[in-house]
């Protein structure tokens, strides 16, 4: 009785002190400012784990802030996900190994430092060195000299530059690959490829307590764990200049306690509503709930190394797994449609032209039961009759969708033991197990995109020895035409190669896709114009306060 | 007395190495961090070898430890992953922890004292089955759902606090969650009270006040409550160090970044330096706590002492 | 051990408690027990007043005496002539069996013992059949409790939780209770070095923090049963009930009875069961009791570590931490699995007051 009238006030108590809230606001900032682009507005944040340097920051807490103080070569439409030049005049090929870069005049870090050639080919020096351990540095990779400044054998760095990378002007720069990647330009837009000003290097613990960019936004104080103060650069020569005064990140231990500060309007933006609150998010936000796709998939990998999954017929098993999970019931009761069930195993947000193919995976990622059955029979039945699918218990509550996976399954075979979650304690267990390759069944694996590029979506995920390619899954067929993907020049012939490898992992059913993970937002009355990128990161330069 | 807190005081020594070896040694044990560093990807070798060489990991057990401990002496807790010093850390943590467990003691000494002593005293009243009840809730709904609720209904809808505490976490911000954090030891300390209270009020002691007409406050504040509260004290004395380092759902659910939070993450993340520092701290808390819970002892009962 | 003199202020002339003055508040006891008929804290009432008609009833007729200190033949106290010897602990067996209170919460501890062993008497579902599309639905015809987040049914999954609940709750406080107050019992008993040692060995455990100790110990574990769970309650546990049993006994040990008792050469096992146990037990049962609902709960702390029951385990625990999440939405979920869990407790709370009120001679 209690619990039940408890969730009906709370219910009530929403909705009212949104409505008191609207005026009274007392939001982040406090500066007010009126729409003349001078409001702070609050954001949600939590502490990045690993040092603030572009080429060391691999999550999207630390990327956030990361987009806001840098400008790249390139930068990617937070509506079409397409690399559009941002710093680069020009980036010229002949041969799709040799680029000439010509860096726009009249760009500045905020110290007043000019954005030069230099500042690029020092920054990816910097990424790519050994010593510096930097955990992107693998983006340099294919750039002539990565193996000497970077050996992946552990061997003693005999380089201290990449011998790939080579200043010809005051704003002009050459990268030479060491193997032929048409789409190479388009990946500069990551974060890893940002110029850095020599104060970096100069005094790099002072950088890092205050770093220093050429984005639209500078560092005003930094309080590590709790605050992250932001201020739009007066300055700033770009053309998406910020519209408003600042953003002040705040750190949140729990992203539920975001939510309620959200609704107690004491923050003004929440770019990850948590699971149990997606449910009353349209309730207690109406039309301030944002939920669009990012280039994140979810997807089930099998131990291909575990000869329990490689012998002949477990296609058809992996094949009736798919057809055994109800996507379109999860996907709308456990994620309330924040996730869209899978037809391939790319993401919306390339976009047709980019590769994505709804429907490509066909039947095999239809549910239905009898069908599910039938194949796992015809298969030779699940592996000692029972599977388990792992996942981490530490971050993202797994849990849920887990026993939901197993709960369809179950009910589609009719045996209400075919199918048990296997939580492992940290994460960083959970990834051991893989990289030792000591799972013994399916597991959870997610996938979000560097760069908006097919490519992406495929070759670190399964071509062989690839090195996200969890499940050991290998196929010759899929490998060489990947290649041929990567060596031709013509944007559409080389997506067509790519949907074809798909359709190889699909036949083999290497790993079962299951959702297109969508970004999800809340945000308060005083500010507009909110939007995610396909990155899930908010667009904070167009958001206005009013 | 003296020579006594000075051999309590000598035999930390031995319970500081054990009990920072076992921590020491249980976080090896867990595995490898390095892989938990790169997200859903492999890290590529070379930089993981270079992580652990940095961190320290390619060495022997024994020789990390006598480095830490070398370390740990001259001041210097190590780094965590993402560059910070652990020192650092506990600067920030420890003091909004210390204000919470204050404000989480206070609740669990004046309310459930009161209560405690009120329930003793009128066994089987209403207002005895009242606490009861109460007790009951606070034991089979979990933290997460009272502090949710209660974040809802005084932060949301009447708006009487701010749901999350501020970085600077003053005592005004810390009540609510200083009683959501106390409320399961609560029901423990009006229990264990209330029984002391009732089995003691029938002590010959307490007639004897009563016959010698001291008024009843005195005989229940200076007599009765003074000889029931040594379960109280002990309980108290060894909660602390559970409010300290456990506080982990009312620290998250509150926006508190505290000890429990950081001890937390460290652990998930099996981060040597920041764990086996923060418990270390943990563990001087826990042994200066019981000593003084002992020395209170012999305060309470005078018939206690110690040579 | 030093011997001290009571305080002055206290004159101890070690009588059977006379009918004469009770404390202001304090209800005139009725010859009879009158029972006030009002739920749960009547019981509560009718066992303190229980335990006194019974002395004056058939327990001692004319002997009033040896209430000073634990009853019993060979006890310090001047028992008058007894027509049989009895010993403390079959007058406590004696008054429990009349108490209402210890027969209600016994009856209840019955009923949950029999559907842990067999949940298919009450509960026809089966708790792992789950449809999705029924998620966080309320109560329907033949689902009286609705049905949880996963669309399980939430009265089969409360029903068949039992088991693993109560095993775990009661098993694990069994083992800290036991080993708990030995190591402190003994602790405080003798002191000295023996004392020093197995407080600081206490120290030491009170460090593990709980999720350190679930991720390091249980995750080498494979086995599935509840066992190691329990263990890992009792390890990481007993800590805290020991110092409880120690600061218990250290203040038990001062009582002039004890002192007489070790005065007229009995041994120390002797004191300790005969006359330090039953007086400084109270405040163990109390934490145990209570401990008992919190490590049903912790069983569900370590099972959202990942580290707990493997799935597809059905107990109250889980279903709360699993609920906790739809507190807005579905909270009918929540509140059957936790009334279980607080039924639970209730019962064993009346059954730990009953004992304890049992065991305690000032109330004879």
């Amino acid at each position: 009785m209690r619990g039940a009238t408890h969730a009906r006030w709370a219910v009530c108590a929403t909705a009212a002190a949104l409505a008191a809230t609207a005026c009274g606001g007392g939001g982040g900032g406090g500066s007010g400012g009126g729409g003349d682009g001078s409001g702070i507005l609050s954001s949600s944040w939590g502490d990045p784990q690993n040092p603030l340097e572009p080429a060391n920051t691999n999550e999207v807490q630390g990327g956030k802030v990361l987009d806001m103080l840098f400008r790249g070569l390139k930068r990617y439409d937070a509506e079409s996900g397409e690399a559009e030049d941002m710093l680069a005049e020009k980036i010229e090929t002949s041969d799709s190994q040799n680029f000439t870069v010509t860096v726009k005049d009249g760009w500045t870090f905020s110290n007043g430092e000019a954005v030069t050639a230099k500042s690029f080919v020092d920054a990816w020096n910097y990424g790519a060195s050994l010593k510096n351990n930097q955990k992107n540095a693998y983006f340099f990779a294919y750039i002539d000299g990565y193996d000497k400044v970077h050996p992946e054998d552990g061997g003693k760095q005999t380089a201290d530059t990449l011998s790939g990378l080579k200043v010809t002007g005051d704003r002009t720069f050459t990268v030479r690959l060491n193997q032929k990647f048409s789409t190479f330009p388009d990946t500069l837009g990551y974060a890893a490829f940002a110029p850095l000003p020599k104060a970096f290097f100069d005094d790099h613990a002072a950088w890092l307590k205050k770093p220093v960019g050429n984005g639209p936004y500078t560092v005003d104080s930094y309080a590590k764990g709790s605050v992250m103060k932001l201020r739009t650069w007066e300055g700033y020569p770009g053309e998406d200049e910020a519209q408003n005064g600042g953003v002040d990140l705040k750190v949140y231990t729990d992203n539920n306690t975001a939510y309620t500060d959200l609704m107690a309007g004491n923050l003004d933006l929440v770019d990850d509503v948590p699971a149990s609150q997606l449910k009353n998010a349209k309730a207690d936000l109406g039309d301030r709930y944002i939920n669009t796709p990012a280039g994140i998939i979810q997807t089930l990998a099998f131990p291909h190394y575990d000869e329990n999954w490689d012998k002949a017929g477990m296609e058809k098993v992996r094949t009736g797994l798919s057809r055994a999970i109800d996507r379109e019931q999860i996907t709308e009761t456990i994620f309330q449609k924040t996730r869209t069930p899978a037809t391939d195993w790319t993401s919306p947000v390339l976009g047709e032209d980019g590769g994505y193919k709804e429907g490509l995976c066909g039947d095999a990622c239809e549910y239905d039961a009898a069908e599910a059955k039938k194949l796992i029979e015809e298969g030779g039945g699940l592996p000692g009759g029972q599977i388990k699918i792992s996942y981490n218990a530490d971050t993202g509550s797994h849990k849920e969708w887990v026993d939901a996976v197993c709960n369809s399954i179950n009910n589609a075979l009719d045996d209400d033991r075919a199918c048990a979650g296997n939580p492992v304690g940290t994460f960083a267990d959970f990834r051991n197990q893989i990289t030792q390759s000591k799972m013994s069944g399916p597991f959870r694996a997610g996938w979000q995109m560097d760069y908006p590029l097919i490519q992406n979506f495929l070759q670190p995920l399964y071509y062989t020895n690839a090195s996200s390619n969890d499940g050991k899954w290998t196929s010759e067929e899929f490998d060489d035409l990947v290649d041929k993907a990567n060596a031709e020049t013509d944007q559409a012939k080389a997506v067509g190669l790519f949907q074809q490898a798909e359709e190889v992992l699909r036949d083999d059913m290497g790993a079962i896709p299951l959702w297109y993970q969508n970004g999800s937002a809340g945000y308060s009355d005083r500010i507009s114009d909110v939007a995610l990128n396909p990155f899930s990161l908010p667009v904070y330069n167009e958001i206005k306060v009013s | 007395m003296g020579r006594y807190v000075i051999r309590r005081l000598l035999q930390m020594i031995p319970v500081f190495i054990g009990a920072t070896l076992l921590i020491f040694l249980m976080v090896n044990v867990m595995g490898d961090p390095i892989a938990g560093l790169c997200g859903d990807r492999q890290c590529d070798p070379a930089t993981a070898t270079q992580l652990r060489r940095e961190f320290g990991l390619d060495k022997p057990v024994w020789q990390q430890y006598a480095t830490y401990m070398g370390n740990v002496f001259t001041g210097d807790f190590g780094t965590a992953f993402n560059g910070q010093e652990v020192t650092e850390l506990m600067s920030g943590a420890f003091p909004v922890t210390v204000r919470l467990t204050v404000v989480a003691v206070l609740f669990e000494v004046v309310i459930g004292i009161t209560l405690g002593v009120v329930t003793g005293l009128r066994r089987g009243r209403p207002v005895d089955t009242g606490v009861l009840l109460v007790t009951l809730v606070v034991i089979s709904v979990p933290t997460f759902v009272t502090g949710l609720l209660l974040q809802l209904l005084l932060g949301v809808k009447w708006a009487w606090i701010s749901p999350s505490v501020s970085s600077e976490a003053p005592f005004g911000e810390l009540i609510v969650p200083g009683l959501v954090l106390a409320s399961v030891s609560l029901a423990y300390v009006t229990r264990l009270t209330r029984t002391s209270i009732a089995e003691n009020r029938r002590a010959d002691y307490v007639r004897t006040a009563v016959a010698k007409g001291l008024p009843r406050r005195r005989v229940v504040t200076r007599h009765l409550l003074r000889n029931s509260l040594i379960p109280v004290i002990t309980f108290i004395g060894t909660d602390i160090g559970a409010l300290m380092g456990g506080a982990i759902v009312t620290e998250r659910i509150f926006n508190i970044h505290g000890v429990g939070f950081q001890l937390y993450q460290g652990i998930l993340r099996q981060n040597t330096q920041t764990v086996v520092g923060f418990v270390t701290v943990l563990v001087l808390v826990f042994l200066v706590a019981n000593l003084l819970v002992d020395l209170l002892y012999a305060v309470l009962d005078p018939r206690i002492r110690y040579a | 051990m030093p011997e001290h003199p009571t305080p002055p202020e206290e004159p101890r002339p070690l009588p059977a408690m006379p009918p004469g003055p009770h404390l202001p508040g304090d209800g005139p006891a009725s010859e009879d027990g009158a029972i006030a008929a009002t739920g749960m804290g009547g019981a509560m009432d009718l066992a303190t007043e229980q335990g006194d008609s019974l002395r004056k009833g058939p327990a001692g007729p004319g002997a009033p005496g040896g209430a000073g200190g634990p009853g019993g033949p060979g006890g310090p106290d001047g028992t008058g002539p007894q027509e049989k010897p009895r010993s403390l602990w079959s007058d406590a067996w004696r008054d429990l069996r009349r108490n209402p209170v210890f027969i209600i919460s016994g009856l209840v501890i019955l009923f949950l013992v029999v559907i842990s062993l067999w949940p298919s008497l009450i509960a026809s579902g089966n708790p792992l059949k789950c449809d999705l599309a029924k998620s966080q639905e309320g109560s329907q015809p033949g689902h009286p409790f609705g049905y949880n987040g996963q669309g399980c049914d939430v009265y089969t999954r409360t029903v068949y939780g039992a088991r693993v609940s109560v095993t775990v709750g009661v098993c694990a406080t069994l083992g800290v209770a036991v080993l708990g107050s030995v190591l402190g019992g003994l602790a405080g008993f003798f002191g000295g070095a023996w004392d020093a040692i197995l407080s600081r060995i206490t120290d030491i455990f009170f460090a593990i923090p709980v999720v350190l100790g679930g991720l390091v110990l249980l995750s080498v574990v494979t086995s599935s049963t509840v066992w190691p769970v329990i263990g890992f309650m009792v390890l990481l546990g007993w800590p805290q009930l020991s110092r409880i049993a120690r600061g218990s006994v250290i203040s038990t040990r001062q009582n002039d009875y004890v002192q007489a008792a070790r005065a007229l050469g009995a041994s120390n096992s002797r004191m300790m069961l005969r006359h330090i146990t039953p007086n400084a037990v109270a405040p163990v049962i109390v934490v145990a009791t209570i401990a008992l609902g919190t490590y049903i709960s912790l069983e569900a702390t370590l099972s959202f570590l990942g580290v707990g029951l493997r799935p597809p385990t059905v107990s109250w625990g889980i279903d709360i931490s699993s609920a906790s999440q739809y507190i807005r939405t579905a909270p009918h979920a929540l509140l059957w699995p936790a009334g279980a869990l607080a039924v639970t407790v209730l019962a064993f709370i009346m059954l730990g007051d009953a004992v304890r009120d049992a065991l305690d001679p000032k109330l004879r």
